[in-house]
């Protein structure tokens, strides 16, 4: 055996032993089918296994009317819905309708807020996931410049 | 490289308020240059890690629909002064950043 193959799978090795530790850290793969889906139904169904949402009080979606840049529009989802796992956005008339999913360990409070895109506009859903199932909440947002294109 | 995260924390009381912005194209894909008429590559921050104390608080999963130079805020329980806030993201071409502060 040649002494540079012997190198370069100890490499491999440590390299692996390193990436290793990281990743543990991660409490899920980034879900590619669920992001990659162009209906927000398949979008759910990826995610959470249903694409059926029972609709929430309980949940405060805040975003703007109307969004005059689609590639800029803040959003915030509050609620006082009790073990929140996860807060996800759909867009549904975006060219791919999932934008984002905040998974939230216990101790983390559900309200979350962030900047997101859309091509046109398009109701956005906010969908909560408990113990008790998934609740959503969602409204109507008009853009007059869209933000996917160019 | 210097990390291209920035993070704020605001402890009140045991509640600590983060807001984190970072800069990253979030190319969506389905852009062309102008100039060429070529299609520019997507190129997005997939998963993003806040840690307080190497203990997870919160993951983010995007999209390409998160818009340029990302912007997060959220609050947590139980942080104290001296704990060691840490935010990471990795993004579709295997490119990260990462930065910490220690609260106070």
């Amino acid at each position: 055996m040649q002494p540079g193959r012997r190198l370069f799978i100890r490499g491999v090795l440590a390299l692996a032993a390193l990436t290793a530790v990281p990743r543990a850290l991660l409490a899920m793969a980034w879900p590619a089918n669920a992001f990659g889906a162009v209906a927000a139904s398949d979008a759910m169904n990826e995610l959470f296994g249903t694409s059926q949402s029972t609709p929430s009080d309980a949940i405060t979606l805040g975003a703007p009317e109307i969004a005059e840049n689609g590639a800029v529009v803040p959003i915030s989802i509050e609620t006082s819905l009790p073990d929140v796992q996860s807060i996800s956005v759909i867009v549904d008339k975006n060219p791919r309708p999932l934008a984002v999913s905040f998974e939230i360990p216990p101790g983390t409070q559900a309200n979350v807020a962030c900047r997101i895109k859309m091509g046109e506009t398009s109701p956005v859903r906010a969908i909560v996931k408990t113990p008790d199932g998934l609740f959503s909440t969602e409204k109507e947002v008009k853009v007059t410049i869209g933000g996917c294109g160019g | 490289m210097a990390s291209k995260i920035k993070v704020k924390v605001k402890l009140n009381g045991d509640v600590a308020e983060v807001k984190s912005l970072m800069m990253h194209p979030m190319e969506t894909g389905s852009r062309k240059d102008p100039d060429t008429g070529a299609t520019i590559p997507a190129h997005h921050i997939t998963q993003l890690t806040f840690t307080n104390n190497n203990e997870p608080v919160m993951i983010v999963n995007c999209s390409t629909a998160v818009s340029r130079d990302p912007y997060f805020s959220f609050n947590f329980a139980g942080a104290k002064a001296g704990d060691t806030f840490a935010v990471s993201w990795v993004d579709n071409k295997g490119e990260s950043d990462s930065t910490e502060v220690v609260l106070t």
